[in-house]
């Protein structure tokens, strides 16, 4: 569990990142800080590993404070990744992910082997390892970044805007990816993004921020989306936008959901099934039986 | 051209090589003279360097200081210093000191500083301590400028070497001077043709000593292939996530 008390981030120059925030991030479970940029949310995420240190007021960590943690043994044990994947150019793959390990004392052999574990575990061929940082592509560096952050087996992962910087598939796989991962390992993940479809997407809770650091609305995705607190929560989450206006409509004997403009945005669940089963009563089951038996008897013979 | 060939004949006559100030003891007496003023300037400059590149601060003053280093002449310096401490290795030492650092810092302080922020903000992060950020990411990946910086600073130590002679029995401009004073050019040319020489070796050795240095980002070519699956980079795989949770 992370929680912050009253954090507030103020700069030499007067500007204040963080403005007396108190959040709580409940363990095993992926906590999203949405907001658009200069809103502090980035300063927040770094202030749980101690890269950034607040003004004043309290981080802890499994009830821990971080302020009386030594900054390096803290980093270690918490899993970190950046939009850039910020890999180390020079070493090979598999140097990367052993990076904490190594840094921990295992052997080269032994955090290699982990290593090697650990690219399997995101989705990667371990053959890879022996490649470059620069010779994959901005996905698999992602993919990367994560097993890197997995390596010591940290409880706390923190994640900075990670899929940001790649192209809209491969970032809707890898959110699929994280999904995953994060159903398999239940760490407690905080996730930065501007993002609002991956917000709904990742979070169990989301926390809107606005800008200077204030928590908008926290609340699990349906929550925000069924009951925003204020107006500003309401247009960051675009609900009066016309692409999340959505209404049902028949089509073809299916019902489709469509936005404001009439724009299909998908199929209502058990209107594909309803209307299979009624194309199949119907025209299909004439011209199924009519084809099957049709290349049956053709590809009898030629047996 | 027939000095030329006086000059060449000079170092092909074998007496003149041995002996107590022949050429041999003078090439070695100019190398290790330069090799420790660039050892002494490296010392100085290159912590110095790379202290300015981590912490990007006092970079205002270094790059004033470097500059105006480099605008000190070194004979009026070697004059000033000897003037001071007297005949001897000092005065020349000093002033080769002084035109040496300048290339050595900014070899250093550019190389930490051409790294990668992200990729130092990350190291760090992970949990580094300053001292592994500098050990394992900033140096290795500023090596190729760091020895860059060596590399011109060793060249003009060597050629500006010559100057220990002014005011010490040491090195290659012993030669020059001696030449000079009995009107014997081809001697002068000879030393001059031997300081053109090691500068050439030195440099050429430092050259390969900064591609040894400059670190791989690339794994070496896996065993060769048919031409036609020549795609290395299309055989990476990535599985899909459909293919991992069949």
């Amino acid at each position: 569990m992370i929680e912050f008390r009253s954090v507030r981030k103020e700069y030499a120059d007067g500007t204040v990142a963080v403005g007396d925030l108190s959040l709580v991030v409940p363990e095993r479970s992926t906590t999203v800080l949405l907001g658009s940029s200069g809103c502090g949310k980035t300063t927040l995420l770094r202030m749980v590993n101690r890269m950034v240190d607040p003004t004043s007021g309290t981080v802890l960590v499994d009830g821990r404070d971080v302020k009386e943690q030594d900054r390096v043994r803290l980093r270690r044990s918490i899993g970190y990744v950046l939009q850039a994947g910020g890999l180390m150019p020079h070493r090979s793959v598999l140097d990367n992910v052993a990076t904490v390990p190594r840094l921990e004392g295992a052997t080269r052999r032994a955090a290699h082997a982990r290593a090697a574990e650990l690219l399997e575990v995101v989705g990667l061929d371990p053959a890879l390892g022996r490649r470059y940082p620069g010779q994959l592509s901005g996905g698999q560096q992602q993919r990367v970044g994560v097993a890197r952050a997995l390596g010591a087996d940290p409880d706390v992962l923190l994640m900075d805007e990670p899929f940001g910087a790649v192209d809209p598939i491969v970032r809707a796989d890898l959110q699929a990816e994280l999904r995953r991962l994060q159903a398999e390992l239940g760490k407690t993940v905080l996730f930065v993004t501007h993002d609002v479809d991956e917000a709904l997407r990742l979070g169990d809770e989301v926390v809107v921020l606005r800008s200077g650091g204030v928590v908008a609305q926290q609340g699990t995705p349906a929550e925000l989306v069924a009951a925003p607190a204020d107006d500003f929560v309401a247009d960051f989450l675009g609900l009066r936008s016309r692409q999340r206006q959505l209404s049902v409509r028949e089509q073809d004997g299916r019902r489709l959901v469509v936005d404001a403009d009439g724009r299909p945005v998908g199929v209502l669940e058990g209107s594909l099934e309803g209307s299979l089963e009624g194309s199949l009563e119907g025209s299909l089951e004439g011209s199924l039986e009519g084809s099957l038996e049709g290349s049956l008897e053709g590809e009898v013979p030629g047996a | 051209m027939n000095l030329f060939l006086d000059a060449w004949r000079w170092l092909a006559t074998g007496s003149n090589w041995t002996g107590d100030g022949g050429a041999a003891t003078r090439l070695v007496e100019h190398l290790l003279v330069s090799g420790l003023v660039v050892g002494i300037a490296a010392i100085i400059a290159v912590p110095l360097g790379v202290l300015v590149g981590h912490t990007g601060r006092g970079r205002t003053a270094v790059v004033l200081a470097a500059s105006a280093a480099r605008a000190v002449p070194t004979l009026g310096l070697l004059t000033l210093v000897a003037l001071a401490t007297g005949i001897g290795l000092t005065g020349p030492v000093v002033a080769l000191v002084v035109l040496a650092v300048p290339s050595l810092l900014a070899g250093a302080y550019a190389g930490v500083e051409s790294v990668d922020r992200v990729t130092i903000d990350a190291a760090r992060a992970v949990g580094m301590t300053e001292a592994q950020v500098v050990r394992r990411v900033e140096l290795p990946l500023a090596a190729p400028l760091l020895v860059g910086g060596l590399r011109s600073a060793t060249l003009q130590v060597v050629a500006t070497s010559t100057l220990a002679a002014y005011t010490a029995d040491v090195g290659l401009g012993r030669l020059l001077f001696a030449g000079l004073k009995a009107r014997e050019y081809d001697v002068m040319l000879a030393s001059a043709l031997l300081v053109v020489a090691l500068a050439l070796v030195l440099e050429g050795l430092l050259a390969l000593l900064q591609r040894l240095v400059t670190p791989r980002t690339a794994a070496p070519a896996e065993h060769a292939r048919p031409a036609r699956n020549a795609h290395p980079s299309s055989t990476v795989a990535e599985k899909s996530p459909t293919e991992r949770t069949s």
